[in-house]
């Protein structure tokens, strides 16, 4: 400051710090753009558009009710014309029930399954792999022992045997599917806090005398999140499996509610003569995981930095 | 390594620890075990005798500690329905799951290995996109409905081979060829990617640069330190095979553990799917504690401090 040669020092320029990073206006633009640029993420996008769509319209747009029996029209093969005059496209089951309805108005509960179970096992674990991971010590290994309890019982096992017990309906078995889930969500949880805990971020955090809860939820949990995202993309496509496979052991939802599973229940009871009560219910199944995967890469692919690039 | 081994026995105690306290837990979730096994028919008075019978009357520590001194001997009860020890049954029986879940994983394996390689080698190439497809169908593909197309198949127009049981040589195809599925499309994904990490390490190039040929460097080199990603998955996978022995059993008519499984939890024969629980669990346990001591057979920098 004293010598006079030096120039005036400029005004400070403010930093703009962007506080809503996460909701820049480009982010669909850019979302949109992601997926242009992959085919794959986009064939996803779209099945599981369609399938949304249907799980929500379905009972609209069907040509039969689900339910509607005619035994004058059992066991008809795919295209069969009844004698109103009308197309069973992909025929129909032991009660002359149209399969394609079905097959319709069945998407929603593998969707509700789908998204419900996922929403609790993701919630659960991201919040128990958050508390194992930051806190450590008795909690940390109490938590990850009751994991590796129920990880070495494999899952579909643990599925089939509590709803054995518990003879679930349709909410309690997204319950079941939900609490038994969380582990894969936690430990990856865990294992993304334990690294991120020691960061500067968090230490800037604390040195500005932030609370213990805050640095967990508002600074380490947004920094984690999005592989619990990509890990919850995955098991949408675990779950709906797992419940097609319940109802199809006679252990999941239970007619008269519709599902794919139970079609293939029904199905294998006439494997010798009616393949398309087979066929149909479980390429819907396929489709909609093969959706689900579809998916899940493309969102691993541009949420994990990690990863970018690679395939 | 003898520590390596101690730590992880100790680490397995208590694992199977955990599995007791779910699998005595879970048999009660709806209060009373008794309400599980009994049949609706029954009056409060034979309810109360079955009760004390098996003992259900008494506190829950009680319960479990005499649940746990029995269970570490192997006995589980005698099963309500075939009126012998619930043990002797499922040891019956595991021995057709782990056929089951040796030839599934040796078809999984060749399948996989190659593939994945190929795919990694040949990246982005006409067969490595046909790869990962069928990699993301055989993932997406439910293994029951799989096994049943093929039954449709293979049995019901072809009459090439049995679609259920276990008396012919020839049945073990279907079955195994169904888990394989699942588990080579898995497994062929993990090679690929584990592959192309390994490969655009500079000891490849240098590998390549002292004039050695591909496939000692492919062999010797590359696939040696893929093999971690690999092994880990393909202990995951064990697991998951016995987990999709349950369904994949029920729809072949399979006499192995899983079919025993639904049998047993359709009749409510509760200590029997509580050994068959502990069994699959055990064996899960032991095969990653497997997984973890080949571990630092493929790489000696492993040695767990």
């Amino acid at each position: 400051m004293s010598s006079q040669a030096k120039p005036k020092p400029q005004p400070v320029t403010r930093l703009k710090v962007p506080t809503d990073a996460y909701k820049s206006p480009s982010g669909i633009a850019q979302f949109m753009g992601a997926l242009r640029r992959s085919p794959v993420g986009l064939i996803g996008v779209i099945i599981i558009a369609l399938v949304l769509f249907l799980a929500i319209f379905g009972a609209v747009v069907v040509p039969f009710a689900p339910d509607d029996n005619n035994l004058r029209a059992r066991f008809m093969p795919p295209g069969f014309i009844n004698a109103d005059g009308e197309t069973h496209l992909l025929g129909t089951d032991q009660l002359g029930r149209d399969i394609y309805s079905r097959m319709i108005v069945g998407s929603s509960v593998s969707v509700l399954i789908g998204v419900v179970s996922v929403l609790i096992a993701g919630t659960l674990g991201v919040v128990i792999g958050l508390v194992a991971g930051f806190f450590g010590g008795w909690i940390d290994d109490l938590l990850m022992r009751i994991a590796d309890g129920l990880l070495s019982i494999p899952f579909i096992i643990l599925v089939v045997a509590i709803s054995g017990i518990l003879s679930p309906g349709l909410a309690t078995l997204m319950f079941i599917l939900g609490l038994t889930g969380w582990v894969t969500y936690a430990r990856v949880i865990r294992g993304e806090v334990l690294k991120a805990r020691e960061l500067e971020y968090v230490l800037a955090a604390y040195a500005i005398g932030q609370s213990r809860f805050k640095v967990i939820f508002l600074h380490i949990l947004p920094n984690v999140i999005s592989s619990a995202v990509i890990l919850a993309a995955s098991q949408v496509g675990v779950t709906i499996l797992a419940e097609s496979s319940l109802s199809f052991l006679g252990l999941g939802v239970r007619s008269p509610t519709v599902t794919w599973g139970l079609m293939l229940a029904d199905g294998r009871q006439y494997i010798n003569s009616a393949w398309w009560m087979t066929t149909y219910p479980g390429l819907a199944i396929t489709v909609t995981v093969l959706g689900v995967v579809f998916l899940g890469d493309w969102l691993r692919d541009v949420l994990d930095p990690k990863v970018r690039g690679r395939n | 390594m003898q520590r390596l081994i101690v730590r992880r026995l100790l680490q397995m105690v208590v694992t199977i620890f955990v599995v007791s306290l779910i699998v005595f837990f879970m048999v009660r979730l709806r209060g009373d075990p008794i309400s599980v096994m009994a049949p609706p028919t029954f009056s409060e008075e034979q309810i109360a005798r079955l009760r004390e019978a098996w003992g259900f009357d008494k506190p829950l520590i009680e319960q479990y500690t005499l649940f746990l001194s029995k269970a570490i001997t192997g006995d589980f009860g005698q099963s309500i329905q075939a009126r012998r020890p619930a043990m002797e049954l499922v040891i019956e029986r595991m021995g057709y799951t782990f056929y089951l879940a040796g030839v599934s994983s040796l078809i999984g394996l060749a399948i996989a290995l190659p593939l994945g390689i190929v795919s990694a080698l040949k990246r982005n190439s006409f067969l490595d996109l046909i790869t990962s497809f069928f990699a993301s169908l055989g993932t997406a593909m439910p293994s029951f409905w799989l096994g049943l197309m093929l039954i449709i198949v293979f049995s019901v127009n072809l009459r090439l081979l049995p679609a259920f049981g276990a008396l012919e040589p020839a049945a073990i195809i279907m079955p195994s060829a169904t888990l394989a599925v699942g588990m080579a499309a898995r497994l062929s994904r993990i090679t690929r990617s584990a592959m192309l990490e390994v490969l655009s390490q500079d000891y490849i190039r240098t590998a390549y640069s002292k004039g050695l040929n591909q496939r000692v460097v492919l062999t010797r080199h590359a696939l040696r330190n893929a093999l971690i990603p690999i092994v880990t998955i393909f202990g995951l996978q064990l697991g998951w095979l016995l987990g999709g022995s349950v369904v994949v059993e029920s729809v072949f008519s399979w006499p192995g553990l899983g079919r025993l499984m639904i049998e047993s939890i359709n009749v409510r024969d509760i200590t029997v799917v509580q050994a068959g629980l502990f069994w699959f669990a055990l064996s899960f346990i032991l095969i990653n504690f497997a997984v973890d001591v080949v571990y630092t057979f493929i790489d000696p920098r492993i040695t767990y401090r």
